[in-house]
């Protein structure tokens, strides 16, 4: 196997995370553009009025525009969003990383902050799903 | 002639901007934070450490550049570069002035040393850039210094591997040497530590993991320079492969260098926040 494919490879073994390949910027290249699109303040005016009338200028797939709407950043990773696109939706909603953060690990921001008051997330257990490391 | 000697690299999370931007600096949550930059303050700006320019290593997080291009290696040459959107307004932070001799010299030297480096002089500036100006400068109305953007692509893969960018910085260290200007230049390499931002593992922190890694900074370059990507994102979570952007500035200093100064906080929101002054070994 070449180097790239035996590092893509390796990557897809991290739990809980997802490599932004080329697959991705490929399948996610309008949710990210779309993204991008909300830096502008007359941009996020528009949006803000009215999501889905938005959403329709965007050829993102009806899955696609579901997560969005739906605020499902998990899914959106999966379907081909970048977290540095995303966050130009979570913060037009005047949300932070760590808001949005919290809600991909499954837990309230009171539980996601003490996490990382407290040190943050071990790497214990978490290098690896084959070797459960 | 130009003279390099010193280094510095630093986190820049975005929310220690919003720290100093809504002045909070002595809440509970930032003092930590604010306060291991008190050393470098103080030291940067007496008149023998002060630069005139700061070649500042970072990179870009959808802000200049979205999907449309994405260069693994840009320089800006513009003469200066405005504050970026990013979704909440501009940061209320002076525009960057650059000093576009020096860029356009060490960009053409760069090229004729076979980096295949992106010319760029349209491009707003984000957290990744300013963030770290305001942890060495605070608030000026103007920065003290010229700025010369460097842009480092670690967000769509393949991103350039740790050893590529160690020889980055080598290059850019024999062009600054070759500048016929008196002027005082530092190298500034920003990002890290370890964070993951997305996804069911986001909050990823591995103190030992980035505390060996400013030990070697000094200590041993020769293992830095050779971690694989793979390391990086097991170890220090997703976005921790931006330390691959401190290797460019320790690249363009001396092999043998002295630790002046380090800080090492976590968190500062979801990352690890590292800082590190090194200073050639005459």
């Amino acid at each position: 196997m070449n180097r790239r494919d035996t590092f893509f490879r390796q990557a897809e073994d991290i739990p809980g995370t997802t490599l932004f390949t080329s697959g991705k910027a490929r399948q996610g290249y309008w949710i990210n553009q779309f993204s991008m699109s909300l830096m502008k303040p007359e941009n996020r005016k528009k949006w803000r009025a009215d999501e889905k009338k938005y959403l329709e200028d965007w050829p993102m797939t009806a899955e696609q525009k579901d997560a969005v709407l739906a605020r499902d950043y998990n899914r959106l990773l999966e379907l081909g969003g970048n977290i540095y696109y995303l966050a130009k939706i979570f913060s037009t909603d005047g949300l932070s990383f760590v808001h949005a953060a919290s809600a991909m690990t499954g837990m309230s921001v009171e539980d996601y902050k003490a996490m990382m008051m407290a040190g943050g997330r071990p790497v214990e257990g978490n290098r690896s799903i084959r070797e459960g490391n | 002639m130009a003279d390099l000697q010193y280094g510095i690299a630093c986190s820049h999370v975005p929310l220690i901007g919003v720290g100093a931007d809504q002045n909070r600096e002595d809440d509970p949550y930032f003092a930590p934070i604010f306060a291991g930059f008190d050393w470098t303050r103080q030291w940067i700006m007496k008149p023998e450490n002060r630069p005139d320019a700061v070649i500042l290593v970072f990179n870009d997080h959808a802000s200049a550049f979205s999907q449309e291009i994405i260069p693994t290696f840009a320089i800006g040459c513009a003469d200066e570069f405005q504050p970026a959107d990013e979704g909440w307004g501009p940061r209320p932070v002076p525009v960057v002035k650059n000093h576009p001799e020096l860029a356009w010299h060490v960009a053409e030297n760069l090229i004729m040393d076979d980096f295949d480096m992106t010319i760029v002089n349209d491009m707003p500036v984000d957290h990744g850039l300013t963030v770290p100006l305001t942890v060495m400068f605070n608030k000026p109305d103007s920065w003290p210094c010229r700025v010369v953007p460097l842009m480092v692509n670690v967000v769509t893969y393949p991103v350039p591997s740790g050893e590529r960018c160690w020889k980055l910085g080598e290059s850019i260290r024999r062009a600054v040497d070759g500048f016929n200007e008196d002027l005082n230049v530092q190298i500034w390499g920003t990002g890290g530590m370890s964070h993951q931002l997305q996804g069911p593992r986001a909050g990823l922190i591995n103190a030992e993991w980035d505390r060996k890694f400013l030990d070697d900074m000094t200590e041993d370059t020769d293992r830095l320079r050779k971690i694989p990507h793979i390391e990086y994102l097991r170890e220090t979570g997703s976005e921790g492969i931006e330390m691959v952007m401190w290797l460019v500035m320790r690249g363009a200093l001396d092999p043998q260098v002295k630790e002046l100064h380090r800080h090492y906080h976590v968190p500062a929101s979801n990352t690890a926040l590292g800082h590190i002054v090194l200073e050639n070994v005459q």
